[in-house]
């Protein structure tokens, strides 16, 4: 078969009566070299002023920064997000798809859905799923009209872990499912078709063909709503969890060091934050690899010999 | 002769009110090379998407090799088939198209080895020699890590025909397998065609390319207004058109 290789250009013949090459000098850009040193100046100075300013109590800091309270309320805040995160993502897939639907009443239920979540406040959610056992005593599941029925009480199923956990995660699945629909959108029909075309059922060519696709879409979105719920977490606190900024509350209740105790709290959000930033990085240069100017490397023992 | 590798039995389709295809009948035989020509909106591609039943037809019935595209026959009823009986009929079915969808996330190699590993189940390293064969065939074999974005489009239009050739196809389809390609790079995309119509691959080409037509494929259908007006060699149908239609589509693209 033809593999036509281009043929080399036509090389110019130096001609001795040619003007010379002109030499190129980069812009100085001497503006924005000032703009920096300004910058940083004030940067400085500012943080040297709070550095040296008494009145925030940094010995204080330094006292509390790893209170064994201190220490509880960030695991709780730490495994909390993790765990509404996934949630959300695991719920906001399958609301996008069944939002993406051609059946009018399975699309209907997931907009529904996302109208009612995102529509009320997140707090009031909280609070309804802490008194759930006041709307409904009990709580059973099972099949209609047959005796296969469980039921629990429901004081003891909710507990404020389980509140917490359905308030928050449930509302995430309605702004993750948006997300993950402006991702699945993203990415070309005709990818679905040639998928289909080499025998692929929907399910593996969701997975398998358009997902990996969509996730430069939807990962952006996504770290900004995990580092959004390691701070809309706190809301926990009405109903009786005591996580990162609550710990912090309730010890500066005490000794009325506020300033101190809330920039502890402060320290730690900021790390779990740059954790989220490092792993979200990760991931985008992961998913971004076709995206780049190069090969991929070459990992396979077949080819490597050759 | 042999039996029909397709077969069209008066097959009708619609969108909504538009009827785009009506009572197509026609045959294709094993190794045989259908080229489908005719004004835009006739009809071509949504035939040939119904090969693979990527379109439901409305009534009549497509066979591939002898099976019923899509359904179970029943006396007089056919029922839909499951989506994983449709999925493995597709899998012997390839489909080459205009704007090559290949898939953006994967290198060359992976793309062609994708349907034949999670699809046919053969072992990955199997399925990378085969891969590497075919795409050294195509005259890509270095480019085997290189991602469809960094290609030219006539280069990705060849990993998309091994991608196609990967799945060891009965029949291929093409539609307007050249027509998103700039003039120089025509050419060695139909080589590959032309080459493997000399082997002896079935195909069915929706084409505007003329020449292609004439040279390469054994028989030519026009259609029209979702009929196929005239089907024969390219000699009659294209030298010596036998209707006004046919005739007058052929001295506009002339
Ligand atoms: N999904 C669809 N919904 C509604 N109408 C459609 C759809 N797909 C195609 N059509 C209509 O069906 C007719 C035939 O379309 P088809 O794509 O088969 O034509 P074609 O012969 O391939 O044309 P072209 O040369 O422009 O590709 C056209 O009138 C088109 O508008
Ligand atoms: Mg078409």
């Amino acid at each position: 078969m033809d593999v036509s290789s281009p043929s080399p250009a036509p090389s110019n013949e130096n001609q001795t009566d040619q003007p010379p090459l002109l030499t190129y000098v980069p812009i100085r850009g001497y503006g924005r070299k000032a703009a920096a040193i300004v910058l940083a100046a004030i940067l400085l100075s500012f943080l040297v002023s709070i550095a040296g300013n008494d009145n925030f109590g940094w010995p204080v800091v330094g006292q509390y920064l790893f209170d064994d309270r201190i220490m509880s309320g960030l695991f709780l805040t730490s495994w909390l997000t993790v765990v509404t995160m996934v949630i959300g993502v695991v719920l906001g897939t399958i609301l996008a798809i069944m939002a993406m639907s051609t059946n009018n009443v399975i699309s209907f239920v997931a907009n529904t859905y996302l109208w009612f979540f995102r529509g009320t406040p997140v707090l009031v959610q909280l609070i309804f799923w802490y008194n759930l056992a006041a709307l409904f005593p009990d709580l059973s599941i099972g099949i209609p009209f047959t005796s296969l029925w469980v039921s629990i009480d429901t004081n003891v199923a909710i507990t404020p872990v389980m509140a917490a956990i359905l308030g928050l995660g449930l509302n995430e699945g309605a702004y993750m499912s948006e997300i993950i629909r402006s991702g699945l959108m993203s990415v070309d029909s005709g990818q679905r078709q040639a998928a289909k075309s080499l025998g692929m059922t929907n399910g593996k060519s969701l997975w398998r063909i358009v997902i990996p696709q969509a996730m430069p879409i939807i990962i952006p979105p996504t770290g900004n709503q995990t580092i959004g719920m390691l701070k809309t977490s706190s809301l926990v606190s009405v109903i009786a969890l005591s996580d990162l900024l609550y710990s912090a509350q309730t010890i500066y209740s005490r000794n009325f060091q506020t300033i101190p105790l809330l920039i502890v709290a402060c320290i730690w959000y900021l790390t779990a934050t740059s954790i989220l930033t490092a792993i979200q990085s990760r991931i985008e240069r992961h998913y971004g690899r076709s995206l780049l100017q190069t090969d991929a490397p070459v990992r396979w023992r077949l080819f490597r010999s050759s | 002769m042999s039996d029909p590798m397709v077969v069209f039995d008066r097959v009708s389709k619609s969108y909504g009110a538009l009827e785009v295809l009506k009572g197509i009948n026609l045959e294709v035989a094993p190794g045989e090379v259908l080229s489908l020509i005719g004004p835009s909106g006739s009809g071509k591609s949504t035939l040939l998407r119904c090969v693979n039943h990527l379109e439901r037809i409305d009534s009549g019935a497509i066979t591939v090799d002898g099976e019923l595209i899509g359904y179970r026959q029943v006396g007089n009823l056919a029922y839909e088939l499951p989506e994983k009986l449709i999925a493995r009929q597709r899998a012997r079915i390839a489909m080459v198209f205009q704007n090559f969808n290949l898939f953006g996330h994967m290198t060359v190699l992976e793309n062609v080895i994708e349907a034949p590993t999670q699809v046919l189940g053969v072992p990955r390293r199997h399925a990378e020699e085969h891969a590497a064969a075919i795409l050294e065939r195509v005259g890509l074999g270095d480019k085997l890590t290189s991602y469809p974005r960094m290609l030219s489009g006539g280069q990705q239009q060849r990993v998309a025909i091994a991608r196609a050739l990967a799945m060891k196809p009965k029949l291929i389809l093409f539609d307007e397998p050249t027509s998103a390609l700039d003039p120089e790079l025509v050419g060695e995309v139909l080589d590959v065609m032309r080459a493997l119509a000399e082997e002896g691959m079935t195909m069915m080409v929706v084409t505007h390319e003329m020449a292609f037509a004439r040279d390469v494929c054994h028989r030519v259908a026009f259609m029209d207004g979702g009929k196929i007006v005239e089907c024969g060699p390219p000699g009659e149908v294209l030298a010596n058109p036998s209707h006004e239609r046919t005739r007058t589509f052929l001295s506009k693209v002339n």
